[in-house]
């Protein structure tokens, strides 16, 4: 058997996503065939086989990034031939260790006996590390250099229990913890964030699950970071008496259902005003680039649309140019194909200003977060009938919660205030005809 | 290095599709994998073609392979590093063929050579061009979260010898990047000319080539005559 390692590519480069197998386990390999594709950086490599055999094992698959010199299959010659070593990457033989489950991908949790190795395989014998000449402080990643000195950790007292005696960012964890690392505890960690588990301990069912964020969920928290940061968000909070637009919509309801095949919601009514207070405030529908004010003559609206795991914000244009009925029928055909996944890309750019309607969920107010790089957005809380008193006298009133977060950098709480203030008024007074 | 007797080769393919560039870029890599031949440096100017690299998903395809077709736009898949992206007229495409073996054998430092490569050039032009942590290609803005990019790479190693390269957008027509690109969180594009720089393709390859030469360590020479 020979170990098949994630070669080094780079002084820079501590791991690599596999992602592709061009062999199947049984498959047979002649040594120097490629045998696999890793991607670093922007980069695709091929990386040959190391020995020629059938390919035995396959700890890692498709997908997983894994560190530098982690096992990542095992070639079994058949005859038994001393391992051949190649030139992309060094291929230390070891003595078969058990097979353990290869990391955290997503697939169905395995019964909870398979986690933990039964027998701890032998400890490597040092020959075998002899092809590539290690001192105690070479082929360290850089993390566990990092680890190392900044918790006092002296590497020669450290055994290593990963691919070839190498130390391992667990086996830092456990000399810092003050646990002797265990003889071994092979293969190679792979690079998953896997919890590290007490050692010696039986291992109970495994009270985590990793799973990688899927692509969108990487923009949208790279994005909601970048805007925390970039912004100086303040929000801004104003009760709004919805009762002159609740009837206007309980009048053209069923009569806008029959004429436009859609039903007629709040938030179209918000946006008629929301573009009305932007025209007012041009400072509220611009944007910062350095030290410059950029003011857009265009109104294009973000709409936020939750999807079943993320969110888009997809723009209507020249929304100024559109009265309720085409501010809804918009929204819906927005909201529609946003959750098809059928939006241009430029129907998710250019947005000046946003609307979020997490009223929809049941909220009463909240503080959205800016889309980048507009200053501004409006999240619409729910609309219910409360009491409230209007001349010393109970009333039942339809209200709701408006709540601008501004960027105070631009906007000064004056401003934010008039702008709500002026998204109040047209709505609290609304005298446009719907149809 | 003073005195660096390596040598690489610079040949302009000129306009060339996507397909047969690759079938020259496999030639020469072939050779230089069994140690014949010269590192070479290919210059080309694609018609209209979307590739999908070996991290991309076709969902980053945003119009039907059929529509793009329908737009004289072709469809790749291609063996590089990187997501999905857009090769068309006004773009100059760099492709180096080269041995890593015989420079750093690093792969880390090739992607960022080759972003230096982009910046130098760009330099020269007056644009003030850079990288941004993760991001791999060059940028152009203040602020990382407004930058633009102007240069894309994408990479393939065989054996430590690389094919593909980079695409750095001095007239492109940036409408066509609108038919890939992700979810509306994606950064923007832009070219040397939608930055205000009027730069003939023919400067922008005898610059970059230049730069490749000091970055890489290479004495550039045109391909011998025919």
């Amino acid at each position: 058997m020979t170990d098949v390692v994630m070669p080094q590519m780079g002084e820079s480069i501590v791991e690599g996503t596999l992602t592709r197998w061009l062999k199947k386990t049984g498959d047979k390999v002649e040594r120097d065939e490629p045998l696999f594709e890793i991607s670093t950086d922007k980069v695709d490599t091929e990386i040959p086989s190391p020995a020629a055999g059938t390919l035995g094992e396959v700890l890692v698959q498709e997908g997983q990034t894994v560190q530098v010199n982690a096992v990542v299959a095992r070639i079994d010659e058949g005859g038994g031939a001393a391992a051949a070593s190649n030139g992309a990457g060094a291929a230390p033989a070891v003595p078969p260790p058990p097979p353990v489950q290869a990391a955290a991908p997503p697939p169905p949790p395995p019964p909870p006996a398979a986690a933990a190795p039964v027998a701890p395989p032998p400890p490597p014998p040092p020959a075998a590390v002899a092809e590539e000449p290690k001192e105690a402080t070479g082929l360290l990643s850089p993390l566990v250099r990092k680890m190392a000195r900044e918790n006092n950790v002296d590497l020669a007292t450290v055994s290593g229990t990963g691919a070839g005696g190498r130390i391992t960012k667990e086996d830092v964890e456990s000399a810092i913890q003050g646990k002797a690392a265990p003889a071994a505890k092979a293969p190679a960690p792979v690079a998953a964030p896997a919890p590290s588990t007490p050692i010696g301990q039986a291992q109970p069912v495994a009270r985590n699950r990793v799973e990688p964020m899927s692509n969108m969920r990487i923009k949208i928290a790279e994005h909601m970071v970048a805007s925390k940061r970039i912004s100086a968000h303040v929000t801004t909070v104003h009760r709004v008496d919805m009762t002159r637009v609740a009837k206007m919509r309980a009048k053209h309801k069923e009569g806008f259902a029959a004429q436009y095949g859609m039903s007629l919601t709040f938030l179209p009514f918000v946006a008629r005003a929301a573009v009305e207070a932007l025209r007012a405030y041009p400072l509220v529908n611009a944007s910062i680039d350095g030290t410059n004010i950029i003011y857009h003559n265009e109104i294009n609206l973000g709409i936020a649309v939750a999807l079943e795991n993320g969110l888009i914000v997809p723009v209507i244009r020249n929304a100024d140019e559109k009265n309720v009925v085409g501010l809804q029928r918009s929204i819906v055909d927005l909201a529609a194909r946003a959750r098809a996944r059928q939006l241009k890309p430029e129907e998710v750019q250019g947005g000046t200003f946003s609307i979020t309607n997490f009223g929809s969920f049941g909220s009463v107010f909240a503080t959205p977060v800016i889309n980048q790089p507009q200053v501004a957005i409006l999240g619409v809380g729910t609309v219910e009938k409360v009491p409230v008193v209007i001349d010393d006298a109970i009333a039942i009133r339809s209200q709701c919660y408006l709540a601008l977060t501004f960027d105070h950098r631009l906007i000064d709480g004056a401003l934010g205030d008039q702008f709500t203030g002026r998204v109040k008024a047209v709505l609290e007074n609304w005298s446009e005809e719907v149809l | 290095m003073p005195g660096s007797s390596r040598s690489c080769v610079v040949r302009d393919l000129g306009r060339m599709s996507y397909g047969d560039a690759l079938a020259i870029q496999q030639e020469i890599a072939s050779e230089r994998k069994q140690g014949l031949g010269e590192d070479h440096l290919l210059f080309v100017e694609h018609p209209h073609v979307v590739t999908i690299g070996r991290n991309g998903h076709e969902d980053h395809v945003l119009a039907p392979e059929a529509a793009l077709r329908g737009m004289g736009i072709e469809l790749h898949e291609s063996d590089r590093g990187g997501d999905v992206t857009y090769h068309g007229p006004g773009q100059v495409v760099g492709y180096p063929i080269m041995d890593l073996r015989q420079w750093k054998r690093d792969v880390g430092a090739f992607v960022r050579g080759i972003e230096q490569v982009l910046i130098d050039t760009l330099d020269d032009f007056g644009i003030r061009a850079r990288r941004i942590a993760k991001l791999t290609g060059v940028w152009v803005g203040e602020s990382d979260e407004t930058a633009a990019k102007v240069g894309a790479i994408g990479v393939h190693l065989s054996r430590w010898v690389s094919t593909h390269g980079w695409a750095l957008n001095v007239t492109t027509d940036l409408g066509y990047f609108g038919h890939i690109v992700p979810c509306g969180l994606a950064k923007p594009v832009t070219s040397m000319a939608a930055l205000g720089v009027k730069a003939d393709s023919e400067d922008v390859k005898s610059r970059m080539a230049l730069h490749f030469g000091e970055i890489f360590d290479f004495e550039m020479q045109a391909e011998p005559a025919l």
